[in-house]
Formats: structure tokens, C-alpha cells, sequence
């Protein structure tokens, strides 16, 4: 993986450097299979058909989807299908160092990794000659921050109301300082030995749609590796889950605003009819 | 589906207008409530999340180390960069900087800037060699109209908190360790108002922007001083100018005592 810069204890790294068989903990005193915090949140933003807002450990991002709309230029239609289209970009303060604002190849390459492996979900074939537009924005990250935008860009279609077949849940999986982990952060991401694979799986059907890596790994590390992504996918799945619940579960309060909301548009309605009469009635006397 | 509603309120707000009423029921010179976060992006030395109604923008700071322009050897600088994300409006597209983009950046830009409220001559480490440049770069997540006052409020909120990393001896930043903060002697900020018909409105949405012919905005400070001005599209009597200006001390003077109130917290 492309090194975005990001380390918050590097001093700790060169002291001494961790060996996780004898810590049995990580840097962060996370367990081996652990993930960081994660929470979710969708329908955050109003303009959009869809969107999620995640944090993930440090990893803050947002996601939003537009569409189906028409495909343009309309070169790019596909007469068979949606064209899933994603949009990955990371805020200039969102990296220890500031990112220039213009696209680079790392945001590109990732944003047709992503858009593939949303591909797979949606009923593509329903919506010919359409684009589904996905936007990833990072605001904040420390490693892992496209499998923290795939997963908030599957939590943000199912928002959109877009037919999907699951979600995508991804995670990265890898090696560092002697250990298999899940999850890695950017002090793991520096390690000397490490490894990371961006993981991502549909939930349901275990199919794998989102895998990269960088590294050295034997096909016995590799064949470990596997379930501990496909565990913690799993768990990730529960989040998104929840988060989609969430947004259908109305509270009081917003139970009540819906009914002002309604209360409040009764007059608006009513008001052309009025005028209508009105306008009859004049006809009328004429 | 979405431009037959859009078409509707568009004539509601222009017969609204002419009542000098608005279609979510504020008075004329009525700003939305704003809400302010700080602080959540680590990486960035200063950051925030404003919320103005439901236009929302995320704006960070970083501090950068570079060799100073030849004509002003002791001063640091300040770069300001807007980006209207398509993730805010299915109206935004991606690309390069956009006439929109590069106006919202320059007059939020101009209003902290010649306000004189940071001294940039405080950020001169070394002088001829090197000095700080500190860019602030806002992102619209949700556009719903005034992304001008949000990117004000936020850049402010931003460069208030805004940390200054500490140097090794080499003028290398150290990372994840500061020394104070930039210090600010002035809070300017933008107020901006659309023209509806006659009637002036402060804070527009969306949809009253779309509906209004004129723009304009000025950015003014705590001591009575105005910054940076800005009409965009249409025309103004100079009557309607002089009253933005008064209204847009009024707004400020409150908007700033609303933000110190929630910074404190």
C-alpha cells in the first residue's frame, strides 16, 4: 500500500522495537484479532440520496451517493447497466503532512478498486445507462482508510434506497512486528516486517470483492489470515447493521417534528386551492 | 423529480419575498443557528466542523515550513483553499478548482487576511530563510446555501485553535508536539446577504440563492472595521449596501459572541 504518513508515537517505534509474540499486546494494547473503535452513522447528509458518516479509530470519513442519474458524458453508459463510479479524496489536513488538494494517482487507484468492489453488490443490471456516483471523503486518518470508505460507502448506498444483494464489510489484515493482526494502524503500518491487505467481503456469501497487499507473506501466513479477516468482517457487518437500523427507529422527538412538519405544510397545500375557488368565483361573477 | 420541486419552492420563496417573509419562517435579517465541533481531526493542527443550519463545513489546519517571498522576508503567510465537495450537492461536479470554489476561498480568505487579525511577521522563524505558512483548507459537506459565513466561522474557529508545532533545530517539524498557539488580535467574520425583489435577506439557503439576482458579503471586525467586501452576481442601490453593512455588524457582533460562548465550553 501506497505509505500515507501517519504516525502518532514514531519516537516509541524507534526506541524499541515491539515484538508481539513476547507482548502478546499490540503497540496500542489492542489484542491480536482486535479492531479499533468503530461506530457509524447514516443519512447524515441532506442533499445527498445516501450518505454515512464512520470513525474508525482515528479514521474519520464521510460518504455520499447520488444517483442512479443519467451517465454523462454519455459516452460512458453502459446500455446493459449502472455505471458504479467512486470518488476517493483525502482532505489536505487529513495527513501529517498536507496533502496537495489535486488528485494523485494513490486516490485514483483507490477509487477503482472501491468502485469495483461495489460493483459486485448492487443490482447493476436494473438501472441501464445510469451512473451511481460514490464520494469518499477522508477527513482524518491513520491507516486503513479505504477499507474505512468501502465500508461507509455500502452503509451509504443501502441508505440511498439502491437494491443490493449485502453489504461490503473490509478491514486490513496483515503482518507486523512478528504477528498476524487485523486492523493495522499506522505504527504497525511502518513496522519492518509488515504486511497489509486491505480485505473486503460481502458479508453473506464470505465472496471476497476488495483485496490488495503489500509486503512479504507465505501461503501458510496467508491461509491464517483469512479467517481473522473474515471474523472481523463479521463483526464490522454488526455495525453496519445497526447503523441502518438506527436511522429507522424514530424517537420521540422526531416523531413530533414529524408531525409539525406535516402540520406545517397543511396551510401551504391548502393555499392554491383557495386561490382556485377564488379565481373560480371571480369567473363566476363575470 | 428533483427540479420539479426545486421549480416549486423557487416561486414560493420569490412570493414569500414579497410578503418579506421566508420559507423556513425566519425574519429577513435572521441568520440560521450554527453549531461548531473542534478539534476532531488529529492530524491537523487546528480543525473544525461548523454546522450553519443544514450547510455544513469541515475546515483544518497545517502548519508548513517554507522560504519566505523575497520582498517581505520577515512575514510568514496564510493560504486559504475552498473545495465544494460533490459529496454536498449533486450540482458539484470533480475536478479542478472551480470559479465558485476559488471566490468562496479568496473572500474568506481577504476578511481574516486584512483584517490584519494574525501578524505575520509573528511567524517568521528565521528571517530571509524561513517562516511558517499555515494553510486552511475548508471542504463543503452539505451545501445548503452561505457557504461563504460557514467557511468564515469555521476558518476562524480553525485559526483560534490552531496549534503551532515545534521545530528541531533544523526548522524540521517534530511531529505530534506544539509550542503555543497563533495567536489571533482581531475575529473577523462574513456576513452575506441575497436580494430577493426588493427585500434583503441574510443568510440565504440554497433555494434562496437560486431564487435572489444579487449577492453580496462583507466581513467585519469586533473594532468596528470592515475587512473585505464582495458582491457577487446582480446590483445594489447604494441605500441597500449601506444597510447590509450596519445589519452585517449586527449579525457578526452576535455570531462572535455566540462562538466565543461555545468555544468556552
Amino acid at each position: 500500500m501506497d505509505r500515507i504518513r501517519i504516525t502518532k508515537v514514531n519516537e516509541m517505534v524507534e526506541e524499541r522495537i515491539p515484538d508481539y509474540k513476547k507482548d502478546k499486546k499490540r503497540v496500542d494494547g489492542r489484542k491480536m484479532d482486535e479492531l479499533r473503535p468503530l461506530s457509524i452513522k447514516v443519512g447524515v447528509l441532506p442533499n445527498a440520496d445516501g450518505s454515512a458518516y464512520l470513525e474508525w479509530g482515528q479514521n474519520k470519513v464521510y460518504a455520499a451517493v447520488y444517483g442512479p442519474r443519467e451517465a454523462l458524458p454519455k459516452h460512458t453508459q453502459d446500455p446493459y447497466k449502472a455505471v458504479v463510479k467512486v470518488t476517493y479524496r483525502m482532505a489536505t489536513f487529513s495527513v501529517p503532512e498536507r496533502k496537495q488538494p489535486r488528485p494523485n494517482r494513490r486516490d485514483m487507484e483507490i477509487s477503482k478498486v472501491l468502485g469495483e468492489a461495489l460493483e459486485q453488490v448492487i443490482f447493476a443490471e436494473q438501472f441501464p445507462n445510469t451512473e451511481i456516483s460514490v464520494f469518499v471523503e477522508v477527513i482524518d486518518s491513520n491507516a486503513g482508510s479505504r477499507v474505512a470508505c468501502l465500508t461507509a460507502a455500502s452503509c451509504a448506498l443501502a441508505d440511498a434506497g439502491i437494491p443490493m444483494k449485502d453489504l461490503v464489510a473490509a478491514t486490513g489484515v496483515g503482518k507486523a512486528f512478528g504477528e498476524l493482526v487485523v486492523d493495522l494502524d499506522k505504527n504497525e503500518e511502518d513496522a519492518p516486517d509488515a504486511v497489509d491487505v486491505p480485505f473486503g467481503i460481502m458479508p453473506n456469501s464470505g465472496n471476497i470483492v476488495l483485496l490488495q497487499m503489500d509486503g512479504l507473506l507465505t501461503k501458510e501466513e496467508w491461509a491464517k489470515l483469512v479467517p481473522l479477516g473474515m471474523k472481523a468482517c463479521q463483526d464490522i457487518y454488526k455495525v453496519q447493521k445497526e447503523a441502518l437500523k438506527e436511522k429507522f427507529i424514530l424517537s420521540e422527538v422526531s416523531e413530533k417534528s414529524v408531525e409539525a412538519a406535516v402540520e406545517d405544510k397543511a396551510p401551504v397545500a391548502d393555499k392554491p386551492k383557495k386561490e382556485a375557488k377564488e379565481a373560480k368565483a371571480k369567473k363566476v361573477k363575470k | 423529480m428533483r427540479t420539479t420541486i426545486l421549480q416549486y419552492d423557487l416561486s414560493k420563496i420569490v412570493d414569500l419575498a414579497r410578503e418579506g417573509k421566508r420559507l423556513d419562517g425566519r425574519a429577513l435579517d435572521e441568520i440560521r443557528d450554527f453549531t461548531i465541533e473542534l478539534g476532531m481531526c488529529e492530524n491537523a493542527e487546528g480543525s473544525a466542523r461548523v454546522r450553519l443550519g443544514s450547510t455544513e463545513v469541515v475546515a483544518g489546519i497545517k502548519m508548513g515550513v517554507d522560504k519566505p517571498y523575497p520582498d517581505s522576508p520577515d512575514e510568514g503567510a496564510i493560504s486559504v483553499g475552498a473545495e465544494l465537495l460533490p459529496l454536498a450537492h449533486s450540482e458539484y461536479e470533480a475536478g479542478p478548482p472551480s470559479f465558485s470554489e476559488i471566490e468562496v476561498a479568496r473572500v474568506v480568505d481577504r476578511g481574516i487576511r486584512e483584517s490584519k487579525a494574525i501578524d505575520f511577521t509573528k511567524l517568521c522563524i528565521k528571517e530571509g530563510e524561513a517562516v511558517w505558512i499555515a494553510f486552511m483548507d475548508f471542504y463543503a459537506i452539505n451545501a445548503d446555501g452561505n457557504l461563504f459565513d460557514a467557511g468564515s466561522i469555521a476558518g476562524l474557529v480553525t485559526f483560534m485553535s490552531a496549534k503551532m508545532p515545534k521545530l528541531n533545530d533544523k526548522n524540521k517539524i517534530i511531529k505530534h508536539e506544539y509550542s503555543g498557539e497563533l495567536k489571533l488580535t482581531r475575529h473577523p467574520l462574513l456576513a452575506t446577504f441575497v436580494k430577493l425583489g426588493d427585500k434583503i435577506m441574510a443568510d440565504p439557503t440554497y433555494l434562496e440563492e437560486k431564487a435572489s439576482t444579487a449577492r453580496f458579503s462583507v466581513a467585519t471586525t469586533e473594532d468596528g472595521y470592515m475587512s473585505a467586501m464582495q458582491k457577487g452576481p446582480g446590483y445594489f442601490n447604494a441605500e441597500e449596501v449601506k444597510y447590509m453593512i450596519e445589519k452585517g455588524f449586527e449579525i457578526n457582533d452576535a455570531k462572535r459572541k455566540k462562538i466565543f460562548k461555545l468555544i468556552k465550553k
